[in-house]
């Protein structure tokens, strides 16, 4: 937490120094062939980063109930709500220099807080109850809430806001407000590193260090691996197997909260219905990597990322979700239980 | 898999809801009913209320009656709120409620052209007039302009029942290229389009006059209008440096997407679709700053004029509606109201009001005193009227370029 904060701080230390070297961001004409490929990387990457810090949300869910949570992208969408509702209220975008640094950090954590609370609760109100029923019937309820969750995005963009037009039409996509510029932080011959994709870099990777620290080194971290492997025992050894998962959803939902900030400030564009495909895409990379394995979770979503973007630069766009799937269905063929899945923990 | 089982579920459920909601049939006799079926979920929603509100401003202006027969009219929604566009087992489950209310004597829509698909040939076969206000795919109505069993696929009976109001796409691609070439001085055009009816036969058309007129094509490329960016499509656009881009799509289909990420990009080249993104919803999805003419500029093709533009009716038929909605129409609006008037004038000339003799009042339409100037229905359905116009965004606004009376160049 304290190191993405930092971090951001940084970006925009960096952001300010570069503020007067914009006129330099001009195309002289083609790309050469390396050129292109630098920056597919780029985009690849940094979109794979936002996937994978969504995946991170159904993998940890999964390894500890065994509940693919539908409802999760849809959660991440209505994240994009809170964040552009607050954007809007406070007018964070005209803050500028270290007042709209501060205001950056202050959505990021907000909407992290505002997600975390919201899976929590679903937990506790949609999936909670049905503990000793059927993995199929908490797949339903996790269906359901997930229609909830969209209605309620659909609800949220009729408000009367600027920032929703006036809520002229609910369903309408939003443009989500450029807190920061796509001009590049760094810039090799074409290759343009941009302020948002160094953004995405500066919030993802903290986190998932911090991720991994938090479940191998801390008690909580602990109790969720025990969880994980047995609730029964872990109640035996007097582990509070709810609250365990409770924090595990509040967990999981922060970091959607986050990747979903970074997802509106890299696309610049927030509707109700943009949920399904990041929730698609980030269960795609989980199952990819090996459901319920953390860093399996990362490595599915940068190759998803990676498999996107050289698929819509090398081959053609419309067949990009033909290999994304091809690729799943091949490794899924040989590898059943994903890539890094073999280390799953027997479930008796 | 069980998204799409529960979004046909919910449909089923919600068109169970509407006949249950159709009003007891009045037997009187003295009554006739219109009905439209148009997007009305989704963020087409601004769009289609004013072209709603543009059929009802037809009817009141006739006091609510024709010949002495009350005009009741139906608002119907071909869009889902799972799709939040227009469905198709909607718009078939419209038509089909159209079909069997016998007071219904003539059905206006659909705004989608896929959506038409669904609806022709049903209604034809029916025998109950259409009348589009927002059709534009040629192969509707034109041999040999779509696939080769177009459009006698769309016709059953053998008799053509379908007509709009609307020039089609195969003038406005053309026109869209003309000015592509001619007025933003391109050599290069990187042409995109959504895989739907609409915007890839208009990127269809463009890409063949552009070869007939000397523009080189380089690239052409089908998006998935569900992408979350489109990033890496766009260093393909700028390794292929063109001087202009051409999205042949909607605002429903991510016309905007693509503009931000080609702005985001580094891609800052004339921006060219088609009127499928002539409405505020485009802009706002975009967002202010990345329409302006410093980022490359945002050219767009409409198949008319815009509302400040109208002479004559449609300057009245704007300004009737600043008074009663207090704002300016949508691009649309007088599609609807046209359409509407139409429907209206045919029912009063014909000599019986059933569907068969409304049917070819409308087919005999001819020097119609519209809205949109005067017009007639050529033999497959289509308006004589071609005029275009070329509209940019300033100031967070769409604002007039220039008029261009299609069909001069043909894309053929």
């Amino acid at each position: 937490m304290v190191r993405a904060v930092a971090a951001v701080e940084m970006l925009a230390t960096c952001a300010l120094s570069r503020a007067d070297s914009v006129a330099a961001f001009a195309h002289d004409g083609a790309l050469s062939s390396w050129e292109v490929f630098g920056q597919q990387l780029v985009t690849g990457l940094s979109n794979g980063m936002i996937i994978a810090l969504i995946a991170i949300g159904y993998t940890m869910v999964y390894g500890i109930i065994e509940l693919i949570n539908f409802a999760h992208g849809d959660l991440c969408m209505l994240g994009a709500f809170f964040a552009l509702t607050v954007v809007g209220a406070l007018g964070v975008d005209q803050w500028g220099g270290a007042g709209g640094t501060a205001g950056l950090v202050m959505v990021l954590v907000g909407t992290a807080a505002f997600c975390g609370s919201l899976n929590w609760s679903i937990n506790w109100l949609a999936y909670r109850p049905l503990r000793k029923a059927s993995k199929l019937s908490l797949l339903v309820s996790a269906i359901g809430a997930s229609f909830i969750l969209v209605n309620l995005g659909l609800f949220w963009g009729g408000l009367p806001m600027d920032v929703f037009a006036g809520g002229t039409s609910s369903a309408a996509p939003k443009a989500f407000p450029a807190l920061v510029s796509s001009d590049p932080a760094a810039q090799i011959g074409d290759v343009i590193y941009s302020r948002t994709d160094f953004l995405v870099l500066c919030v993802t990777l903290p986190l998932m260090v911090a991720l991994t620290y938090l479940v191998r080194y801390t008690k909580l971290g602990k109790a969720m691996r025990a969880v994980a492997q047995n609730p029964t025992a872990a109640a035996l050894m007097g582990i509070d197997v709810e609250r365990v998962i409770g924090a595990t959803f509040f967990i999981g939902g922060a970091l959607g909260g986050f990747a979903t900030v970074v997802y509106s400030l890299y696309n610049q564009t927030v509707s109700f219905q943009m949920g399904y495909r990041m929730g698609m895409d980030a269960f795609i990379a989980a199952v990819l990597g090996g459901i319920g394995n953390l860093p399996g979770a990362v490595l599915g979503g940068l190759l998803i990322g990676l498999i996107r973007s050289m698929s819509d630069g090398y081959i053609e766009a419309r067949w990009t979700n033909t290999v994304v799937f091809g690729i799943l269905i091949l490794i899924l063929v040989f590898r059943p239980s994903g890539l890094l899945g073999a280390k799953l923990r027997e479930k008796v | 898999m069980i998204r799409r089982t529960a979004s046909i579920v919910a449909a089923l459920i919600g068109a169970a809801f509407l006949l249950a909601a159709a009003p007891a049939q009045d037997s009187a006799g003295k009554t006739l009913k219109i009905v439209s079926s148009l997007p009305r979920t989704g963020s087409a929603n601004a769009q289609t209320t004013s072209m709603v509100n543009g059929i009802k401003m037809a009817i009141e202006e006739r006091g609510g009656a024709v010949d002495g027969f009350t005009i009741e009219y139906d608002d119907m929604d071909d869009a889902s709120p799972q799709k939040g566009n227009w469905d198709p087992a909607v718009e078939s489950s419209n038509a089909k409620k159209a079909i069997a209310d016998e007071t219904v004597i003539g059905y206006i829509g659909t705004y989608n052209s896929g959506a038409a698909k669904v609806s022709m040939p049903l209604l034809n076969k029916a025998g109950l007039v259409m009348v589009s206000p927002g059709n534009t795919y040629p192969g509707l109505t034109k041999p040999g302009t779509g696939e080769p069993n177009e459009p006698a696929v769309y016709r059953p009976s053998g008799k053509i029942g379908y007509f709009r109001v609307v020039p089609t796409d195969d003038i406005q691609g053309a026109v869209a290229c003309e000015y592509c070439r001619n007025d933003l001085n391109a050599k290069k055009v990187f042409i995109l389009h959504d895989r739907e009816l609409y915007g890839k036969g208009i990127a269809d058309v463009f890409k063949k006059t552009a070869g007939a007129t000397g523009v080189e094509v380089v690239g052409f490329e089908g998006i998935d209008p569900k992408a979350s960016n489109y990033r890496s499509l766009v260093t393909k656009i700028r390794a292929a440096a063109p001087d202009a881009v051409f999205f042949g799509g909607t605002t429903q289909t991510n016309a905007a997407q693509v503009l931000k990420d080609l702005r985001a990009g580094g891609c800052k080249v004339p921006f060219m679709s088609p009127d499928g993104t002539f409405e505020k919803a485009f802009i706002e999805a975009a967002g202010k700053d990345n329409v302006t003419k410093e980022q490359g500029g945002v050219f767009i093709t409409f198949g008319g004029l815009p509302s400040d533009q109208l002479t004559g009716l449609g300057a009245e038929f704007v300004k009737k509606y600043k008074a009663k909605h207090g704002v300016v129409p949508e691009a649309y609006a007088v599609y609807g109201y046209e359409a509407g008037r139409v429907l209206l004038d045919a029912i009063d000339r014909a000599d019986k009001k059933d569907r068969a003799s409304v049917l070819a009042a409308v087919a005999a339409t001819k020097d119609f005193t519209g809205a949109l100037g005067t017009w007639s229905f050529d033999e497959n359905g289509d308006t004589t009227n071609k005029t275009m116009s070329v509209n940019t965004i300033k100031d967070g606004d769409f604002s007039f370029l220039k008029a261009v009376v299609g069909g001069a160049a043909k894309a053929k």
